[in-house]
């Protein structure tokens, strides 16, 4: 769910990330490091920004860039995504390849994780093979005191030959020293490369095209590393060395004899190469830890272990999770109850009074109409309806994601989705949907295989976002609600909305599959998924920060789209072509069509006028009836129900709208973000398409299944 | 052969070799996974697969048919908690 204004804007996407200096001096830092060591914490602690952060590995998928002064210097810093090496698989790890190795930032900070440093240094090693200047930030200190992991900073970074700085990201306090080792090493002059000691047919092989191999890299890269990736090339490193260098190296014959000479004489194949690469590096980094870190049971601590048997035990996992689930529904249902209704009394109030300052300044008729029925009611609505229940569940979703939560789902739903032929992953990428689907179509990009990748991104819209929760919870509380009074009520609310989910992530599995076996055939490929410790959340933090960047972020948007659409709204109920307005005229045509799907024409005109957000459905279809019929005030959930009953609604329309909701084309944002992550238009048509078609049968069959039967 | 596939939860061994190939392959190894590791079992999935493992302190979950590729000491994991 990284939904943040940084997430969603021009930085979510980095197609060809511009580095915007403030002044020629300033100097570009990369900020590196292994999936979820809190690199996005520590970014954010020094630039003041609100990167999105979670404990999950894969959260940040592009490089973002942000801006911090130290005494001498100003930094463009850039947080690139987690990777546990530099050989790089999934689209994400390129870009973080891509910018260390060929983005020549002025320094690289390695960020570490304090609790496993052996494994962090694997791609802290392979970072100073080709870096000259940077430094290693080892971060969870506090952490790893607590395990009673004792670390010798010094000669890690004697070992090393790079500063080596203890911190705490989350107390940024601990940070100065960064800041202060940054503009001592901008003085100095870069370091050599590191050279780590390989196996002997390694080494022998290195020796041999070395001196061709000084020649190609002419200075711009350190020539031991150009060596060993000449050696073991992969197509996509190829493509950037060559772009970088302004020639294909390999193109070159002699350097090209000498790289296959080298690997005949060398005896390995391509897997054996590797392996003696890799463990060359593993070896190495054995070796500098052993002294200096000690003690302390690393990794799993029994609190862990006791967590997760609940979470992901056999018998615990599916219940607990959806337990959690309804909880979570039922904390927002109920919570939100009350301040909707006083905000709404509170808005409607104001509207009385604009309404009397128009009338005070003379306003023409139309113009109060316009703004304070159009416009203004519609924004009023959005936001009685749509603050409070956000300003309760993204708080609560965020909570459990910076516990750790999230790779546990996915853990536990690895398995039905690889019966659909898709990677577990999608779970991740469907969760953060359940924040807001464009999000979740760029944060496909953690999914290696570009057609599991594929499927995710063309289902993700099967989960209801932010935007359609609302509408969900209103029509439940309306229509399907039994009136036990209290709080059996909103348990009940809770319950009908937790099966509304389970049926949308069933409806993800079902088209998943449907996919796999149709367009995007294919066998499940392999997947690694790391299980971070769980963290004790910063309670205080997330509140702030899911209220001011998530929820005002995303009411923003819908209020942005939500008064011109109630403009638009009301001037085409108020504009009448031969005697009917604009709006009946709309609605009348659909007509027909939307009775068989159980709707009627209203309905459907505001789907479609709701494209460019899912939030003003429900608005836009109770502006449209209330511009035919008599003007009141949809303030409370009864008053609404009222409407709309007029409007001859009946528990069967309320059961296909939320349907429809569901399952629809996807709001225009997720539709620009899906044509942006594929490059094709073809699967952003077959995005909308899908979901459409399912929405439409569905819809279909219940309301013929329910005429058949009385 | 024993392979991390026949690891119960509990149980540990040390890995010999790798039979994966390609990107697989090249995962496993980046997150350590070379000869001589030591490797635990640390519970599975509610369906059974994928299974956790506890490689150089990290918690990783690893699928089956991937985990059957990843060769380990004969001899009987010591049996923990």
């Amino acid at each position: 769910m990284g939904l943040t204004v940084d997430s969603m804007g021009k930085n979510s996407v980095d197609s060809g990330l511009e580095i915007r200096k403030r002044s020629p001096e300033d100097r570009v830092v990369a900020i590196a490091g292994n999936p979820n060591v809190g690199k996005s914490t520590l970014f954010n602690a020094l630039t003041g920004m609100n990167q999105h952060t979670g404990n999950w590995p894969g959260k940040t998928v592009a490089n973002a860039q942000g801006y911090c002064e130290s005494a001498a210097h100003g930094y463009v810093l850039v947080d690139i995504p987690g990777t546990y090496s530099l050989m790089a698989h999934s689209a994400e790890e390129e870009v973080a390849r891509n910018f260390i190795c060929f983005g020549e930032p002025d320094a690289t900070v390695i960020v570490c994780d304090a609790t496993c440093l052996e494994r962090n240094l694997n791609l802290v090693l392979q970072t100073l093979e080709v870096c000259g200047r940077a430094l290693v930030c080892v971060n969870l200190v506090d952490e790893a005191q607590k395990r009673g992991i004792r670390i010798d900073f010094e000669g890690l970074s004697r070992r090393l030959g790079v500063p080596v700085i203890p911190t705490v990201a989350r107390k940024k306090r601990t940070l100065r020293a960064v800041l202060d080792a940054l503009d001592a090493m901008m003085e100095a002059p870069p370091r050599a490369p590191m050279e780590i000691r390989y196996p002997d047919c390694v080494e022998r092989a290195v020796a041999r095209i070395l001196p061709a191999a000084e020649r190609c890299a002419a200075g711009r890269l350190p020539p031991r590393w150009l060596c060993l990736k000449l050696l073991d090339p992969d197509e996509s490193l190829l493509r950037e060395l060559t772009l970088y260098l302004g020639a294909n190296p390999l193109e070159d014959e002699q350097l090209a004899a000498e790289v296959q000479a080298a690997r005949s004489e060398s005896g390995l194949d391509k897997d054996a190469w590797k392996d003696a690469v890799v463990s060359g590096v593993v070896r190495a980094a054995e070796r500098i830890c052993r002294g200096v870190v000690g003690g302390g049971a690393e990794g799993y601590s029994p609190r862990d272990r006791r967590i997760d048997r609940m979470l992901t035990g056999q018998h615990t996992a599916y219940p607990v999770m959806l337990a959690m689930l309804a909880f979570v529904f039922w904390l927002t249902i109920a919570g939100a109850n009350g301040p909707s209704e006083a905000l709404s009394r509170g808005l409607f109030a104001l509207q009385d009074r604009l309404t009397e300052l128009f009338e005070w300044l003379h306003a023409p008729e139309w113009l109060h109409g316009a703004l304070v029925l159009g416009a203004y009611r519609v924004l009023a609505w959005v936001v009685a309806v749509m603050l409070p229940p956000m300003a309760i569940f993204f708080p609560l979703f965020t909570l459990l994601e910076d516990a750790g939560f999230l790779p546990r789902i996915a853990y536990n739903l690895d398995c039905p989705f690889r019966k659909c032929c898709a990677c577990g992953k999608q779970a991740l990428t469907m969760c953060m949907g359940f924040g807001c689907n464009a999000a979740g179509v760029v944060g496909c990009r953690i999914i290696d295989s570009p057609r599991e990748r594929l499927i995710a991104i063309l289902t993700n819209s099967f989960v209801p976002c932010n935007g359609r929760f609302p509408t969900l919870i209103a029509l439940i509380t309306m229509f399907f609600a039994i009136s036990a009074g209290g709080w059996m009520d909103s348990v009940w609310a809770a319950l009908m909305l937790t099966m509304a989910i389970l049926l949308s992530v069933g409806m993800t599995f079902a088209a998943s599959r449907l996919l796999s076996k149709t367009v995007l055939r294919g066998a499940p490929s392999s997947f690694t998924l790391e299980l971070p410790p769980y963290r004790r959340p910063q309670i205080g933090k997330v509140l702030v920060r899911s209220v001011f960047d998530r929820t005002l972020f995303v009411l923003g948007r819908a209020a942005a789209v939500a008064a011109p659409a109630g403009l638009v709204i009301w001037l085409m109920a108020n504009v009448t072509l031969g005697g009917r307005s604009l709006l009946i005229h709309c609605a009348a045509a659909l007509d027909p069509f939307a009775r068989l799907m159980g709707l009627d024409g209203v309905i459907l005109t505001a789907f479609i006028l709701g494209l460019p957000a899912n939030e003003i459905v429900m608005p836009i279809a109770l502006m449209a009836y209330l511009a035919q019929g008599t003007l009141m005030e949809p303030g409370s959930t009864a008053e609404m129900k009222r409407i709309l009953l007029e409007n001859g609604w009946t528990w069967l329309t309320a059961l296909c709208t939320m349907l429809f909701s569901l399952f629809h084309w996807p709001c225009s944002t997720t539709l620009a973000t899906i044509r942006r992550e594929t490059g094709s238009w073809k699967w952003t048509a077959l995005a909308a398409a899908l979901p459409t078609a399912i929405g439409m049968a569905l819809c279909m069959l219940v309301a013929g299944a329910a005429r058949l039967i009385g | 052969m024993k392979t991390i596939r026949d690891l119960l939860p509990g149980q540990q061994g040390v890995i010999r070799r790798l039979l994966n190939t390609g990107s697989m392959r090249r995962r496993l190894l980046d997150i350590g996974m070379i000869e001589g590791t030591r490797i635990e079992c640390v519970g599975r999935s509610p369906a059974g697969d994928p299974a956790a493992y506890l490689i150089r302190g990290a918690v990783i979950a690893i699928r089956g048919e991937d985990g059957c590729g990843v060769v380990i000491d004969g001899r009987e994991g010591a049996v923990w908690d």
